[in-house]
């Protein structure tokens, strides 16, 4: 009876200090964290203003400079451009290797490629189609689709990758419920598993696109900047990495402002995208 | 893609009459013999006026021919023959591993759903071939439905539209939907349950409602021979006894292959019994024979407990 009760002297102290030193490692993780988002209001927040948004840069020396318009706008196309570009691919790359390949050397050689190539740096994207549809001409010089294209490759392995988990996710019984039922196997992916798995590959592709929109790289090779709104996918764009990076660079305090107020934006935007991400999976989750 | 073209029915006037199995004292059980003399070829949802038992009709049979199956190297069903009679439930029983899901997997063609899975020799359903070259696998699984061991409405679709989604995905519309739906539920035995709430997710009902479901969506499509692998093995005795009941009701349309692991199962329900044992079959009998007076020495171990 009394082995029952009571608990060591020892293990009590080791229970305290475990959970201590976890409780520490979180405490130094978030350290960081708190301090960008601190710095960047503190920082930033002094150029929000409404001309903030509804005005673009206008390179003057002195007075206001101008807010960033063109550059939320710019982000905003060419971020949805590469988006329309990766999204079904990937996922039609995820649907191959779940549904067609599974097993077969070809899908897991596939797989490895996408590995690798999500591991690949961005700048190395904007370098390749500054190379392939820059420097050759295609189309005019800098466009704002070229930048697309270098973001498309970026998150076509983030895509893929997570849409694969997604599909895994969906059980097979359900799959060969649909097959026992005298479905023929594409009619089995688009109205049963597509649908089960939607609200992952809404999540996967929402923050892959969160992860495009703060890329510098691959559009300082491809759609480089202009200061004014463009809609335009066929000439030069702004951008807010890049706003962010040419202002930075200034001398004056005002432009270093908007570069904190454009990064500030930035951050918001994103935190805006994961947000909804996260709520669409909560909800698929509680369904 | 026209499943019904290629398969011809047999006559089964051969069969004679019930074989006094346990399952056949069930008062649930009129056979309408009437029924047997209906044409030949079953046209879909054509009743037999003439009978005063509307929803009989005519099951198909289906005939094994030396199958063997396969994953991979290993070989999990080794030449098996066997037959599977019109308007009757066949068990098949087994210690698990012995392959008899792999067996009745064989017969609708979803055992080759499975990365290096395959299978040798010949499943007639009434003469046809399902292996033949020109056969369509899809044509094959709408002719001959499966309900799974746990189950498994989709979850993102409505009783409802559970219940139509085999006849949606099988493309294959026959008439109003909502009186296939209501049809097929009540075929199951499911309709007074939830006809009012057809709209609400099929996972919100029951386990065994849930099961019933699914085999309401199977007649849904309106198949000739329905597979049951191990139908009531997650369910609570209950819902068991119900989903019971339905088989033997549902004998009177369907030829229904039942694996179970419930020996008492099989003594209750089955007309006929088949005994497997590591990939071979040992014994195939009236179920009445194989519980009280087997030969084989095997089967008399496995159903008196000795052993699986």
């Amino acid at each position: 009876m009394s082995a029952l009760v009571g608990v060591s002297a020892r293990r009590k102290r080791t229970d305290r200090l475990g959970r201590g030193l976890l409780l520490l490692a979180t405490l130094i993780a978030l350290v960081p964290l708190l301090a960008v988002l601190y710095t960047l209001i503190q920082k930033g927040g002094g150029a929000i203003s409404t001309s903030f948004f509804t005005t673009d840069p206008n390179g003057r020396f002195f007075g206001d400079p101008g807010g960033v318009k063109s550059a939320i706008v710019g982000t905003t196309l060419m971020v949805a451009l590469a988006a329309a570009l990766a999204v079904p691919f990937g996922i039609g790359v995820a649907l191959y290797m779940v549904e067609y390949g599974k097993g077969t050397r070809f899908a897991s050689v596939v797989r490895y490629f996408v590995d690798v190539m999500t591991g690949v740096p961005s700048v190395v994207f904007g370098l390749f189609i500054y190379i392939l549809l820059v420097v050759t001409k295609v189309g005019g010089g800098f466009t704002a689709w070229k930048g697309s294209v270098a973001l498309a490759l970026l998150m076509l392995p983030v895509v893929t990758r997570s849409a694969e988990v997604v599909l895994l996710l969906v059980p097979d019984a359900l799959r060969e419920t649909a097959l026992a039922l005298g479905s023929p196997r594409w009619k089995v992916i688009l109205r049963i598993v597509l649908p089960t798995a939607l609200p992952g590959l809404v999540t996967g592709s929402l923050l892959a696109v969160a992860r495009a929109a703060g890329e510098t790289a691959p559009l300082l090779f491809t759609a480089f900047g202009l200061s004014n709104t463009s809609l335009n996918l066929g000439n030069q764009m702004n951008s807010l990495p890049i706003q962010i990076f040419n202002d930075v660079q200034k001398a004056q305090d005002r432009l270093v402002e908007r570069a904190w107020g454009a990064a500030l934006t930035l951050v918001v935007m994103i935190l805006v995208l994961t947000l909804v991400a996260r709520l669409i999976q909560r909800r698929s989750s509680t369904a | 893609m026209n499943g019904k073209g290629t398969v011809e029915s047999m006559d089964s006037a051969d069969l004679g009459s019930d074989d006094g199995s346990t399952a056949d004292a069930r008062p649930a059980e009129t056979h309408a013999p009437a029924s047997r003399e209906r044409t030949p070829t079953r046209a879909p949802e054509t009743r037999a006026p003439e009978t005063h038992d509307q929803d009989a009709a005519d099951g198909h049979r289906v005939s094994l021919k030396s199958l063997r199956a396969f994953y991979g190297d290993s070989e999990a069903v080794k030449g098996v023959d066997l037959e599977f009679e019109p308007n009757r439930v066949t068990a098949m029983i087994g210690p698990s591993g012995c392959g008899k899901s792999t067996l009745v997997r064989c017969i609708n063609r979803m055992h080759e759903e499975i990365p290096g899975a395959r299978a040798e020799g010949e499943v007639l359903l009434d003469e046809q071939d399902v292996y033949a070259a020109k056969v369509d696998v899809v044509a094959v699984r709408r002719s001959i439905g499966m309900v799974f061991q746990k189950p498994n409405p989709v979850p993102t679709m409505s009783i409802f539209d559970n219940v139509a989604s085999g006849v949606r995905l099988s493309g294959k519309r026959s008439g109003d939907l909502k009186e296939v739906v209501e049809r097929s539920l009540r075929g199951a035995g499911l309709w007074e349950e939830v006809k009012d709430r057809l709209g609400e997710a099929g996972l919100g009902l029951s386990g065994g409602q849930q099961q019933r479901l699914c085999i309401a969506r199977t007649i849904a499509v309106q198949p000739e021979v329905i597979i049951m692998d191990e139908p009531c093995s997650a369910l609570d005795p209950v819902a068991t006894l119900k989903v019971e009941e339905l088989i033997s009701e549902l004998k009177r349309r369907y030829t229904i292959i039942l694996v179970t692991h419930n020996m008492q199962q099989a003594a209750r329900i089955a007309d006929r019994t088949a005994f497997m044992l590591t990939g071979e079959m040992v014994e195939f009998a009236d179920t009445e024979k194989i519980f009280t007076n087997p030969d084989d020495e095997r089967t008399e171990d496995y159903v008196t407990g000795k052993f699986g």
